[in-house]
């Protein structure tokens, strides 16, 4: 397989040449956009594999980004980057398409790893985002578990048109999905946590997959529920 | 002094449910003074909340100032009160333990003194000698035991005072000898003591035989009081006379003016002193809590600005360190100023993550390892979580310690009927086994915190791969927060 094409959507130029340096000889780095608009124009004329979004731009947030550009270029991937660690602005970005999310912290040799692997179709979840998911779904399994909850907070989901509902296939994950996202979040590679629980790479692969879809596709309000809550934290 | 810093290499003390009182002193104050840290208000002095009078000690009453110790405090005999004592503070001691004034325990004491015929004093005296002081652990009695010359100077004494007292006996009246006899004790057990207190002790009597000597001073001083003295002396032959005159007019009036005049010659004379005396302890208590208050933010600040700013001194080649302290320091400093949170304090309304990122912040500054924490889920904290908390702390400063990895993994995890946490590091890993017998820190404060409440430790470590700690601890009633 030859080299990824990759954009690099960041703000930061510094940061852009730093990234663009580093895996320069890994992947193959297209372009370089540092705002919203000049990002989409980029990405449908370049037609990259990956592009490496930063989650906070000045005009919108990587989220726009993908939202404007997933149903024309469905076969461009993004892979979240973030120096920001807050949890909504993360999840919000891996709900309106991005196939993974690493921390600007993250080595070279890992990034150009999960950027293989999201060219690849696979999804990426650094330790902090698999825990910002457990968290998500074990509030939204609370609240099913529990019939009180259910009345209150309809603004936010009214607004979008959600409407409340509650989908064991999509809303819950499974207890092995559970075990290997708490694997990820304590910084075990996939090739350690298949070792760890006597599965193939690919399986632990295919649940990470299985997790994003369910993160992606599950219509629950309860989702930017706890989104909302998070921010009022 | 400084060896006391809590951010040395070694000397750093991880457990923040027991950080160690402030042990600073400012030069010139006795760490085991009456008013010192150690002394009896400080918080280690038998008054001190955690000594045995205290609230919470043995013989404390609990009072509205209960302060939770976990420690306990096994018992402790009754102690001398130093502060604001008139004399040997025996007065002053019990009045603490059994918590009533001051004056009323003196008022009690003088009465006794009275009606016992003057057995009190000398009980009292025997009292001075043989109880220690608060805040140490040794008696002057016990001192005075190898003093031999003044011992034979307290025989001395008291034998001299017995001749006097036969000779005089035999003329005198009953009253005053029976009165006068248990003084004997009290004169012998005054000269051993007197011989053998420690210098603030001393101060106390010199200040008791101040009258006795006011002959001395300054010329003014010492007019007045030879005034005072003579009025004294007209008004105590009077009230003597009147008392012992066996011929007198109105026999049943007699006594009372006696008594009367005695009593007005006392005041005359020993007034102005007891009031100085009053002024001096209001002062001296005035003062005391002011030199407290200077002390505790020169702790305070010694233990976190100033070695703050001696570790930058130490990496100053290294500016990303240079910055993470200086952040550190600030946001300790402002909890401390603006929020009134001691450093190393537990925030009352931390939550478990919160203490989650506590030890991450700590761990990264202190030992300089990221850590990466990821929490799932919160809730509030009690003494099973703090101790969780405890142990994830040992385990993950074990990690940046000892591993050698370049990262250590924090991931804690609150679920309905428990909360985990999971300290892993890809360092170099060891063998349990082999773990040396005086190297505690896994085994008790780990192992020991986990287990004794009802938690466990699973302990995974392969050699060259790292070693992955988890812990588990069982929830209590706590309700999950920000969660409806």
């Amino acid at each position: 397989m030859s080299a990824p094409r990759v954009v690099l959507v960041d703000d930061h130029g510094l940061f852009r040449s730093g990234v663009r340096a580093e895996l320069g000889r890994q992947v193959d780095v297209v372009g370089e956009a540092d705002d919203v608009q000049p990002a989409i124009e980029l990405i449908t004329s370049l037609r990259p594999d990956v592009v490496l979004l930063d989650v906070h731009l000045p005009g919108g947030g990587g989220q726009a980004v993908i939202q404007a550009v997933k149903t024309s270029h469905p076969q461009v991937r993004f892979l979240a980057l973030s120096a920001s660690d807050a949890p909504e602005d993360v999840i919000a970005v891996i709900r309106a398409g991005a196939r993974g999310y690493v921390t600007k912290t993250i080595s070279t040799a890992e990034l150009a790893d999960a950027v293989r692997r999201v060219a690849a179709g696979d999804a990426v979840f650094s330790h902090r985002l698999a825990g910002f998911v457990l968290d998500a779904f074990a509030a939204t399994a609370a609240e099913a578990s529990g019939s009180s909850g259910a009345s209150g907070a309809p603004g936010s989901s009214g607004a979008s048109g959600i409407r409340p509902s509650f989908d064991p296939e999509l809303d819950q994950l499974t207890a092995r999905e559970r075990e290997v996202l708490r694997l990820i979040a304590q910084g075990y590679t996939y090739k350690e946590i298949a070792r760890e629980l006597y599965i193939s790479v690919k399986t632990v692969e295919s649940h990470v997959s299985s997790v994003l879809r369910k993160l992606q596709l599950s219509t629950r309000h309860q989702l930017t529920r706890w989104a909302a809550e998070r921010r009022l934290a | 002094m400084a060896a006391q810093g809590l951010r040395g290499d070694d000397g750093y003390v991880e457990q923040p449910e027991r950080w160690p009182p402030w042990t600073h002193e400012p030069s010139g104050r006795r760490p085991h003074g009456p008013f010192g840290r150690q002394g009896p208000f400080g918080p280690n002095g038998p008054f001190g909340p955690r000594g045995p009078f205290g609230p919470n000690g043995p013989f404390g009453v609990s009072g509205p100032h209960e302060r939770h110790d976990p420690e306990g405090y096994t018992g402790g005999p009754f102690r001398r009160e130093l502060s604001g004592s008139l004399g040997g503070g025996l007065a002053a001691g019990l009045a603490a333990r059994r918590h009533l004034s001051v004056k009323k325990v003196r008022i009690l004491f003088a009465v006794l003194a009275v009606v016992t015929w003057g057995v009190g004093v000398a009980l009292y005296v025997a009292g001075w000698l043989l109880i220690p002081a608060s805040g140490t652990d040794q008696s002057i009695g016990s001192r005075a035991k190898s003093d031999a010359g003044g011992i034979r100077l307290a025989i001395g004494v008291a034998s001299l005072m017995v001749l006097i007292l036969l000779v005089a006996g035999l003329a005198g009246d009953a009253f005053i000898t029976s009165w006068i006899w248990p003084q004997v004790l009290s004169v012998a057990g005054l000269v051993l003591i007197w011989r053998n207190a420690p210098a603030e002790e001393q101060a106390t009597l010199r200040r008791l035989a101040e009258p006795l000597q006011s002959g001395a001073g300054p010329a003014q001083r010492k007019r007045r009081s030879q005034i005072r003295m003579t009025i004294a002396v007209v008004l105590l032959i009077g009230g003597v006379v009147a008392l012992f005159t066996p011929k007198a007019s109105v026999t049943a009036v007699r006594p009372v003016v006696g008594v009367v005049l005695v009593i007005a010659a006392v005041v005359a004379f020993l007034g102005p002193w007891w009031v100085r005396i009053a002024r001096d302890l209001a002062q001296e208590r005035q003062a005391r809590v002011r030199a407290e208050e200077r002390a505790d933010i020169a702790a305070r600040v010694h233990d976190s600005v100033l070695q703050t700013l001696a570790l930058i001194q130490r990496r100053a080649d290294d500016p990303q360190k240079v910055v993470q302290l200086a952040r550190m320091q600030e946001r300790e400093l402002r909890s401390w100023l603006f929020e009134g949170r001691a450093p190393g304090e537990i925030d009352e309304n931390l939550t478990f993550a919160g203490g989650v990122r506590q030890i991450q912040q700590d761990v990264e500054a202190r030992h300089g390892v990221p850590v990466e924490a990821v929490t799932v889920g919160d809730c509030g904290l009690d003494d099973n979580l703090n101790a969780l908390l405890g142990a994830a702390r040992e385990a993950t400063v074990n990690a940046a310690k000892w591993s050698g990895a370049g990262v250590i993994s924090l991931f804690a995890e609150v679920e309905a009927g428990e909360v985990s946490i999971v300290v892993r590091d890809r360092g170099k890993g060891f063998d349990p086994a082999a773990v040396p017998e005086d190297r505690k820190g896994l085994a008790e404060s780990v192992h020991g915190r986990m287990t004794r409440r009802g938690g466990s430790v699973i302990l995974n470590s392969v050699q060259g791969e790292g070693t992955k700690v988890t812990l588990t601890m069982p929830r209590s009633a706590a309700q999950p927060v920000g969660r409806k």
